[in-house]
């Protein structure tokens, strides 16, 4: 019998897509990918020094590695073919060197707004601006917060009217949903209006 | 002479921060495979060598019996991605596991694609 080389021979690899939930600190980016993940959502780190590589020598290192990030994500299966993730991107600013490796290849960002603490979004408005990625805004309603409309939330942020807008429960997997149907879909007229 | 049993808890102090380099044999990046942070790797054969393995990488292969993330893998295993990559880059460049790069979007994402992804989440 011949030897058994490859045993996965014709079965598909699926491929996979990421969108980003951004956000400020306590933000709810870790409850909206709960909310819709078809996991518990799953925690990786990342070395320091992948970002610091051309300034490292062996000396040093033990520091540096004890240096990580973390990043929370979460997975949806689309079919066969394409597996969706769900990456929070890191709140602390010292961390922002991770943001280009997630933002490289995504389809799309959320930015998770909280309406008590709206400036603590702005720094992720402008990384996708600058960088012409598409994203959403999506309002967490906390209970107890002043209930805003989407067209203040536009304004205090000074975004396009071309950005939409959405509020949401972070908590809520239909709430959660509706917000990753906006940004696709904002992202699907934007595909459009460049053909 | 020195005490043997006087080294076991200080290597296990120091294990936490030295551990992933020596995983990787001291190496940061791999150098033949790209590997992103949602490649997604499969186990690809069942003729392994496992003794010539680091148990890291024999714990990789039984965990991507089904198609995993890079990033997925990094999580089950507790060990960060960087180090993840490289001991997947090793196993893909001895035929043990394969790697499907993700969709980028620096093109334009095709409708098809995006279609899919609206489908898929209505289903949740």
């Amino acid at each position: 019998m011949a030897s058994n080389d490859s045993d996965r021979g014709a079965e598909p690899i699926p491929s996979a897509i990421k969108i980003l939930i951004a956000g400020g600190f306590g933000a709810g980016k870790t409850t909206l990918v709960g909310s819709v993940s078809e996991i518990s959502p799953l925690s990786t780190e990342e070395l320091m020094t992948e970002a610091s590589l051309d300034v490292d020598d062996t000396s040093g290192v033990e520091q540096k590695t004890t240096t990580t990030v973390a990043l929370d994500f979460g997975r949806i299966t689309i079919n066969d073919d394409l597996v969706l993730y769900l990456f929070g991107t890191p709140g602390q600013q010292r961390f922002w060197f991770m943001w280009d490796e997630l933002a490289l290849g995504s389809l799309g960002a959320v930015v998770l707004a909280d309406t008590r603490r709206l400036e603590t979004c702005f720094p992720s408005v402008d990384f996708f601006e600058r960088r012409s990625i598409p994203f959403i805004v999506a309002v967490n309603c906390f209970d107890g917060a002043h209930r805003y409309e989407s067209d203040e939330v536009r304004e205090a942020l000074s975004i396009s009217s071309g950005v939409p807008v959405v509020l949401c429960d972070a908590r809520m997997r239909e709430s959660g949903k509706e917000v990753l149907l906006t940004l696709v879909q904002h992202v699907a007229a934007a595909v459009s209006a460049t053909v | 002479m020195p005490d043997r049993h006087s080294l076991g808890p200080d290597s296990e102090e120091v294990g936490p921060l030295v551990r992933p380099y020596i995983m990787t044999l001291g190496r940061q990046r791999s150098d033949t495979v790209q590997l992103d942070m949602i490649s997604v790797v499969i186990a690809a054969r069942a003729d392994v060598d496992e003794m010539s393995l680091e148990p890291e990488q024999v714990s990789i292969l039984e965990l991507c019996r089904r198609p995993l993330s890079v990033a997925e893998v990094s999580a089950h295993l507790d060990v960060p991605v960087a180090v993840v990559k490289v001991l997947l880059s090793d196993l893909i460049g001895r035929g043990y596991v394969l790697a499907r790069a993700p969709y980028t979007t620096q093109s334009p994402v095709s409708r098809d694609i995006l279609q899919a992804v609206l489908d898929g989440i209505q289903r949740l």
